[in-house]
């Protein structure tokens, strides 16, 4: 039948339309934080309320002060976090201290929020093996550097809870670049195949470094992509700290009863630079572009919505910006007085008994660092 | 006692872990109904259920993620990478994390995983199955890598490599999972990691090898025994860490060596071992030390890997150079 056009069984850009179509962004509070959608508001006690804000204004605060120490010379590796507020630490907040936490490198507010001192992440950012050294009761893991990993480690973490029985959830965060990885399908598929109580978070802050989201993927959605593993997706508004909470609650109560992982697309954007290394956003981003998102601030619009509530006043973020000013100033110290790493540290570490190789250069190093 | 191949031998040691320690899991591509695709892990899903012994999805990367994630909740899992050229696929899981997690997390983590997997020639498979990549993984600071050479060995080096609190790569040769039987006590036991063997002893030339080279090399020890040298072959073992203290005591007593390795000459564990000699008993010797080894190219098509491959004529040949030196 050469040349004679027969009708398709089924329309597959209308297929792929259907699927689109179905990713809709879930937002409960707007930019002027006015709530938009009664029917999905969290359960949130008014201390709850407060208390998501009182860390985002925190975590606000550290991120300023992270960025000047880096310039002074007292910090190392930073990532800047402001902009991601809601995404990153309403999420967190979902979370229960038995939950795992496996985050990307920008990841390290929630590492806070989940029972890292910051003295610590001070550490890990001066390149200290001690910032890594989680101490017991923290269920989390320091923030991976190669992009993705963590999200098949996350469908380990969540398949060992499924066989303890746990009632908890294991979490792991990345970008949209993180999303192309081969191991981001392969975490989500694995996660799925086993049913496994994951939450995979990609925080689409829509650019991986220089490369905007739109060059990552045919994908008009990033949490379309739950489909081909067969899980639940959902895009949020990642600006807008209730939907960010109420996406990650209901994926963590499907995940502890039975039903599996969730992937979530967060919509956010960083507002400084990939890391403090010499990353240039004015090269690949507009001012304009910059302008837009920033009018969708989480902490602006949150502070109106608590306003309106009479949660929130002036004296009360006064009162957090000081606290987290001193908390900062009391870790930058406790960083100062730890002693230097040293090679035989690392030697010490490399396995649990040292073998004779390690040793000879052991010696060798204890002779050299005694000088 | 039984004779066992290794395969047999394996699936004992498997099957002893399994019954000692509940937090060891056996997982990767059709270990379960299957057994495997050499029948490594057969009936061991039969015998202890879907929960410890368990298929996953075709993504090596995947399973060495997996393997990562659940000794983070205290497992001991001993994952299988089907045939180890399919390891590049995993390479970050392995090199790039597992490896490094003890130091990454000051001691906090440790990944007892045992990552087990079938190499090595003339089996004539398709392309990477083959090949014998243990130098890139020896090459890895904080991995172990246990390559046995006989069913004793092996399920007395598995047992202790699914004990120990570090990642373990275990390579199993493909042409030895079924070349021979020996006597293989049914309790359990453990081989130390990092300790070489003394297969043969002799006094004229040391023979240092592992995995299916060993067989080559004890072949060729007889063959020189009857033109009257007498020649010591060791058997690594474990390729790293290496017995240095055996290698040189041997070296010592015989002032000759040579070492024999299935995969290429580029930066291999033969060059690990002859450097290890040269700092350590240069003043022994009286003869450069050799090596044999595969050709620095690919791993060949099955038509040329009978060449390719060193054997026992090709140990003679190099070990008549050092001894008429």
């Amino acid at each position: 039948m050469a040349g004679k056009t027969q009708k398709a069984q089924f329309d597959v850009k209308e297929q792929l339309q259907a699927v689109e179509n179905q990713f809709e962004t879930l937002q409960i509070l707007n930019e002027e934080g006015e709530v938009v959608n009664e029917a999905a508001m969290p359960e949130l006690t008014d201390e709850q309320l407060q208390e998501l804000m009182t860390r985002m204004v925190y975590t606000r605060i550290l991120d300023q002060r992270s960025i000047s120490l880096n310039r002074q010379g007292r910090l190392g590796f930073y990532a800047p976090t402001a902009g991601q507020e809601a995404s990153q630490l309403a999420s967190q907040f979902a979370l229960e201290k038995e939950d795992f936490i496996l985050p990307g490198y920008r990841d390290v507010p929630q590492l806070i929020w989940h029972g890292l001192p910051l003295s610590q992440a001070f550490l890990f950012s001066r390149g200290h093996f001690k910032g890594n050294q989680i101490p017991e009761g923290v269920n989390v893991i320091s923030p991976q550097i190669i992009i993705g990993a963590q999200i098949i480690q996350a469908a380990g973490v969540a398949l060992g809870m499924k066989k303890r029985g746990a009632k908890s959830v294991a979490i792991t965060y990345t970008g949209d670049g993180g999303a192309s990885q081969g191991d981001f399908y392969e975490g989500i598929n694995f996660a799925g195949a086993y049913k496994a109580p994951a939450i995979f978070v990609v925080q689409n802050n829509r650019f991986a470094i220089s490369t905007p989201v739109e060059k990552q993927s045919a994908a008009k959605t990033i949490a379309q992509k739950a489909v081909a593993a067969g899980i639940p997706g959902i895009q949020v508004d990642g600006m807008d700290p209730l939907a960010v909470y109420k996406a990650v609650s209901d994926a963590r109560e499907r995940a502890i009863n039975g039903e599996g992982p969730t992937l979530i697309e967060t919509l956010t954007y960083r507002y400084g630079p990939h890391t403090m290394a010499g990353d240039d956003p004015t090269r690949y981003r507009t001012s304009d572009l910059d302008n837009e998102w920033e009018k969708k601030d989480p902490l602006v619009r949150f502070r109106k919505f608590l306003e309106g509530k009479n949660l929130w006043n002036e004296d009360k973020e006064n009162e957090v910006i000081e606290r987290a000013k001193e908390d900062i100033k009391n870790a930058i110290k406790e960083a100062d007085a730890e002693p230097k790493q040293k090679v035989t540290d690392l030697m010490e570490n490399m396995y649990e008994e040292m073998p004779h190789h390690l040793k000879e250069q052991y010696e060798i190093y204890k002779e050299k660092e005694s000088k | 006692m039984a004779q066992m191949t290794m395969v047999q031998a394996i699936n004992d040691a498997l099957r002893n872990e399994l019954k000692n320690d509940p937090n060891v899991l056996l997982f990767g591509e059709d270990v379960g109904v299957n057994g495997g695709v050499f029948r490594v892990t057969d009936g061991l899903q039969k015998e202890f259920g879907e929960d410890k012994v368990f298929d996953t999805p075709l993504a090596e990367s995947g399973i060495g993620g997996l393997a990562i994630g659940l000794s983070l909740q205290g497992f001991r899992p001993v994952p299988e990478i089907q045939f180890f050229g399919f390891v590049f696929e995993v390479m970050d899981s392995i090199a790039g994390q597992m490896s490094r997690m003890r130091y990454r997390s000051g001691g906090r983590y440790n990944m007892p995983v045992t990552v087990r997997s079938p190499f090595g020639g003339g089996v004539h498979t398709p392309e990477l199955h083959s090949d014998s990549l243990e130098g890139l993984m020896a090459q890895t600071p904080g991995l172990k890598v246990v390559i046995p050479s006989s069913p004793y060995d092996a399920k007395g080096l598995l047992i202790s490599s699914i004990r120990d609190n570090d990642p373990v790569i275990f390579l199993e040769h493909l042409k030895l999972y079924r070349a021979f039987r020996e006597e293989v006590p049914e309790e359990e036991y453990t081989i130390p990691l990092g300790k070489a063997a003394v297969k043969r002893e002799g006094s004229d030339l040391s023979i240092i090898t592992y995995g299916a080279m060993v067989h080559e090399s004890l072949k060729a020890a007889e063959e020189l025994e009857k033109e009257g040298h007498s020649v010591e072959v060791i058997d690594l073992r474990t390729i790293m860490p290496l017995d240095v203290d055996t290698i040189i005591a041997s070296v010592e007593k015989t002032g000759r060596a040579i070492v024999v390795q299935e995969a290429q000459r580029q930066a291999g564990i033969a060059n690990h071992v002859v450097s290890e000699i040269m700092e350590r008993a240069v003043l022994s010797l009286e003869a450069p030390v050799l090596r044999v080894a595969a050709a620095d190219t690919i791993y060949p098509f099955s038509q040329a890997e009978s060449i390719w491959l060193p054997n026992y004529k090709d140990v003679i040949e190099t070990a008549k150079k050092v001894l008429n030196f």
